[in-house]
């Protein structure tokens, strides 16, 4: 069997023969080793039970792969559209853009609301990161930053740090925010996570202590904020991560993640474990986000369309979709009771979708460019949009 | 995908289907029930949905009061 061709980011002694040559990077019980290929095959083989070889694993994957589709497909007895029938129509909706935050040189990237309901945190393609208040459209704070691809930002629990994930030096970074006007926030800058990609998406879990991110080298993973140190790392998609969503439920120790593999995962925070995968969509997955209950997903993908997976019921159970609707949908979120879903498009608009009928209810019109992010604010009484036009917006 | 690293990945795909194959699952009717549960539910206090009127949404132009 000639030895294939795989890429070699490292060379350099192997770690288990000592011979010197290119390396494969793998991760053995998240320990990051590096192994040359020889001895990456030895141990694939050491681990094989008796009488299986790669024909066998193949037809068994095959086979598995076929009775999941099986299971999934006795489940569906019925559509949720269906099941939604008897309910009533969602009334006309008076949502109109009643904030224009306006101060960013550049797309602005991304957005996310504080606990408090009214402040928000924005990062653009300018370096800057602006805390804005939202309803006197005051600039708390603002952060100039040497790296120009800020593609991610969180606000902490208490209100108190933001995190920021660089595209261009591969890190999320934690600034606390101080109520000094005067002070440089961009010295007080703390490296939480190293990546070996851009980070594409951070989010802080319960606490201000540990923060997740995902990233366009296919990983995800849990920090420390504190001491920087990698406590959980999340394989198993096979590109670019591009969003992650943590679980809104209190016992519920997972999240979801979406990327340009077409799959969106489902992980147990604690094993690193991918508990479900979905395999609908037919381009990049842009944007994943919970229901409120916890028991659903929706995401949004480059194929113009969103969908809407039960975690309990383990497929997807509503495409929201329209002929006229050909751009990609960049970012979703839902209402505070799950009834609507805001989506955000590359054609400049945001879609509001009856999540239950699953038809649209209403077009929101105003941005000119690209919507980047749409966030829904704590307390669900705004809708908060971020875009490529250098504009924040917020509709209520 | 490259060889060398066929067998492991291959078992590694083969353990994860195994795992998701064997989760226990519901009916989408059962599933899609307690959606809407939730959604009804929580509907009157879903500003966005009903709607609120100026004077609990922040957000909203607040109603000129005038002097008579």
């Amino acid at each position: 069997m000639c030895d294939q061709t795989f890429m070699a980011a490292t060379f350099g002694p192997c770690d288990s023969c000592g011979k010197t040559g290119p390396l494969m990077n793998i991760y053995i019980k998240n320990e990051p080793v590096n192994y040359c290929s020889f001895c990456v095959e030895v141990m694939a083989y050491r681990g094989l039970q008796k009488g299986e070889t790669l024909e066998t694993l193949r037809q068994e994957s095959d086979t598995l792969k076929k009775k999941l589709e099986e299971e999934r497909g006795k489940l569906n007895d019925v559509e949720l559209h269906q099941v939604a029938e008897k309910i009533e129509v969602v009334g006309a909706l008076s949502i109109k853009t009643r904030r224009v935050l306006k101060g960013h040189g550049n797309k602005v990237l991304c957005m996310d609301w504080c606990k408090d309901k009214r402040r928000l945190v924005s990062s653009s393609q300018d370096g800057k990161v602006i805390v804005w208040d939202g309803f006197t459209l005051n600039k708390e704070n603002g952060v100039s930053l040497p790296c120009t691809w800020v593609m991610a930002c969180a606000y902490a629990p208490s209100g108190c740090a933001v995190a920021l994930g660089d595209g261009l030096d591969n890190k999320c970074s934690v600034i606390p925010l101080s109520l000094d006007k005067n002070e440089n926030l961009a010295t007080k800058k703390k490296s939480v996570a190293m990546h070996t990609n851009y980070v594409s998406g951070c989010t802080f879990t319960s606490s201000d202590m540990q923060i997740l991110t995902s990233s366009g080298d296919g990983s995800c993973a849990l920090w420390d904020v504190e001491s920087g140190q990698l406590l959980q790392s999340f394989h198993g998609h096979t590109a670019d991560v591009l969003s992650l969503d943590l679980s809104p439920s209190e016992t519920g120790n997972t999240f979801v993640s979406g990327g340009c593999d077409k799959k969106s995962c489902v992980w147990d925070m604690r094993s690193g474990q991918n508990i479900q995968t979905f395999e609908n969509h037919e381009s990049d997955i842009n944007c994943v986000k919970y229901y409120p209950s916890g028991d659903a997903f929706a995401s949004a993908s480059d194929d113009a369309t969103c969908r809407l997976y039960d975690l309990r019921a383990d497929r997807e159970v509503a495409i929201y979709q329209k002929d006229s609707i050909i751009f990609g949908a960049s970012s979703v979120d839902f209402s505070l009771s799950g009834r609507l879903l805001f989506a955000g498009y590359n054609d400049y608009s945001i879609n509001v979708w009856d999540v239950l009928k699953v038809t649209r209810v209403s077009i929101l019109f105003g941005h000119e460019n690209r919507i980047s992010r749409v966030c829904v604010s704590p307390d669900g009484t705004a809708l908060c949009s971020a875009s490529w036009d250098h504009t924040l917006r917020i509709w209520a | 995908m490259s060889g060398s690293s066929n067998i492991a990945a291959m078992k590694k795909i083969v353990q994860q289907l195994r795992l998701e194959a064997g989760i226990n699952r519901v009916k989408v009717s059962q599933a899609a029930a307690e959606l809407q549960q939730f959604c009804l539910q929580n509907a009157q206090q879903d500003p966005l949905l009903t709607g609120m009127s100026s004077s609990n949404n922040p957000f909203r132009p607040q109603k000129v009061c005038s002097f008579l």
